[in-house]
């Protein structure tokens, strides 16, 4: 059973059809690599099931049960958590203070109650190591690697119980050394049972870590299919519309 | 492997001494030292009792609101209409307490159109996306002319039977120290534990360092940035309340070009105008400097047409080290 359903999906910009028609479903423990040209609509299906964007038609279901997203924050409770393209970090704050942004751990004293900063560590701490991350829970994410970066940003999806991770072009502006770290990120996530949906341009890193390739075109999607039954090449061919549909 | 890994993980990166050394805040700290130190010995006149005592209750009034403005500073705002502000709350406290009205309602009456003043600005500025320097700035003239309808363009200087406290509140001590400092003290306190320990703190800092991060994350971004406007409005009421008490009376021109040396202040205490750096130390830092330059003019008998460009010189200082600091973490 699909631990998320999209069944049907448009969204339209004023004149712009960003998604035209499209469904996916997502496994657990499943890697969905999601691929095509600037300007496909792979973000914005991507903002669609975090809850950023609305869509124009169509209908979502988690575990097969329907529901509608108004806020990311609805998303979120739902299991659904995103590492978004420009990994929504927070230079001026430490690690941990970025991987619990808008859920901090407080304690009461009193009417009052205040941040609990070694609790935030110690977890912090925890998740840098469940992913095999060098990464300081006090270090300020301005003075970190690009790989420690991703790092942090995925941590944060692993703070609560998430179903699925979206992750919108992880690998885009990072050396090759922190592309193979992220997809070890990738592989501890898929190990964990969580389904993940992957944007990336590059052809190396969906296949090595995908199960499954889909591809979208003009907002259409064109292949979904199997990594094992296709190739770099054909990939290509339906991104740029050399070959039709797969 | 393991235990590399939490050995890296673990790690501290900074000793206190070399974090102490990197923060402006310090440095700026030890000029005021410094120059206090200096006037000591080249005058008679500076470490007297009455001068530090005058030195420390004019700096009160720039500072109060210096933490009002830092926390707006933080989340990458700004707030002009802080002098106007503070001029349209002396005026409602004189206005209302001359009426006949105990203090409890001039004051009550000029916090709540403080409040007013920032809400409005924070409303604009968080709702309908404006520019906070674009909206304070109209705002420092609308308030300014409130002010003046309000008071029909008079000087105000009776407040009724309530008149000894208000004088006592703003030109009074308590235990030898003036009370406009002893508010000074404790809103700091207040600020600087909001900062480091609650949650509405660190998400100021988060909003300064990256809305947009903040916005995704689920920070309550318009509703915070709504706050903190009402926040520096509230310091600039306050302010108000205690310089009309200082100064025995009030005119609509109180306040006028306030707002500079507030921000200046500000940012000599090391914030940021960029958003997500400042701490409330450096806003009482900032705004003691700045007396102590003045004052010092005086002592010393220079001109003090010169103290402007002292300050315009500590500014430039400011931001120049910042620079520096960025420039040198790039490499
Ligand atoms: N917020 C928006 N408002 C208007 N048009 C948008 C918005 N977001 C995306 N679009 C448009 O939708 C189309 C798909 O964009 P996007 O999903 O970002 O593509 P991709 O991520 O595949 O490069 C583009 O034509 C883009 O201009
Ligand atoms: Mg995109």
């Amino acid at each position: 059973m699909p631990v998320l359903e999209l069944s049907g999906i448009s969204k339209h910009f004023g004149a712009i059809q960003a998604l035209n028609d499209v469904s996916l479903e997502l496994e657990a423990g499943g890697v969905v690599g999601l691929m095509g040209d600037n300007g496909a609509g792979k973000s914005t299906l991507v903002k669609i099931m975090a809850g950023n964007f609305r869509p124009s038609h169509g209908t979502i279901r988690i575990d097969n049960r329907e529901v509608h997203f108004h806020k990311p924050i609805e998303a979120r409770d739902n299991g659904i958590e995103v590492v978004y393209q420009d990994l929504a970090l927070c230079n001026n704050l430490t690690a941990a203070a970025n991987v619990f942004l808008g859920r901090e751990i407080r304690k009461g004293f009193g009417p009052i109650s205040i941040l609990d900063y070694a609790a935030m560590y110690k977890r912090a701490g925890e998740l840098f190591k469940e992913l095999k991350s060098e990464t300081r829970p006090r270090d300020l994410v301005k003075q970190m690697s690009g790989g420690q970066r991703q790092a942090v940003a995925i941590a944060r999806t692993r703070l609560s119980d998430a179903k699925i991770v979206l992750m919108d072009e992880p690998t885009a502006a990072i050396s090759v050394r922190q592309v193979a770290e992220v997809l070890n990120l990738i592989h501890r996530l898929k190990d964990q049972g969580i389904a993940v949906v992957l944007i990336s341009h590059r052809m190396p890193d969906v296949f090595a870590v995908c199960d499954r390739l889909v591809v979208l075109r003009r907002g259409t999607k064109v292949a979904d299919k199997r990594v094992a039954d296709s190739s770099p090449e054909e990939v290509t061919g339906l991104i740029t519309g050399a070959i039709e549909r797969a | 492997m393991t235990v590399s890994l939490d050995d890296t993980i673990n790690r501290q990166t900074h000793s206190s001494l070399s974090w102490l050394f990197s923060r402006q805040t310090f440095w700026v700290f030890m000029a005021v030292v410094l120059a206090c130190l200096v006037l000591s010995v080249m005058t008679d006149t500076f470490a007297t009792q009455k001068n530090l005592f005058n030195v420390t209750r004019n700096f009160a009034f720039v500072g109060i609101i210096a933490l009002g403005m830092t926390v707006v500073i933080v989340t990458g705002g700004i707030d002009l209409s802080v002098g106007s502000t503070l001029c349209l709350a002396a005026i409602i406290c004189g206005m209302t307490m001359s009426a006949g009205y105990p203090i409890w309602v001039g004051a009550g009456a000029a916090i709540a159109a403080s409040l007013a003043v920032g809400l409005v600005n924070g409303l604009l500025i968080a709702y309908m996306g404006m520019p906070p320097f674009v909206v304070t700035l109209g705002m420092l003239s609308i308030a300014r002319s409130l002010a003046m309808v309000t008071s029909n363009n008079k000087m105000v200087y009776q407040f009724g039977p309530d008149q000894d406290i208000l004088l006592w509140l703003g030109g009074g001590t308590t235990l030898g120290i003036a009370n406009p400092v002893i508010v000074l003290v404790v809103l700091a306190l207040i600020t600087g534990f909001v900062f480091r320990w609650t949650r509405f703190g660190r998400h100021i800092f988060a909003i300064g360092g990256n809305e947009h991060a903040a916005t995704l994350t689920g920070v309550p971004v318009k509703r915070i940035k709504v706050i903190v406007y009402i926040i520096s409005a509230l310091t600039a009421g306050i302010a108000g309340i205690l310089e009309v008490g200082w100064l025995g009376g009030v005119t609509t021109n109180l306040g006028q070009g306030m707002e500079l040396s507030v921000i200046a202040a500000v940012v000599i205490g090391g914030a940021n105008l960029a958003g997500g750096v400042g701490t409330a130390f450096g806003a009482v830092v900032g705004s003691a400097l700045i007396e102590v330059i003045r004052n010092s003019l005086i002592l010393l008998g220079i001109s003090t047409f010169w103290q402007l460009a002292f300050v315009g010189t500590f500014i430039i200082i400011a931001v120049m080290f910042d620079r520096i600091r960025s420039l040198r973490q790039q490499e």
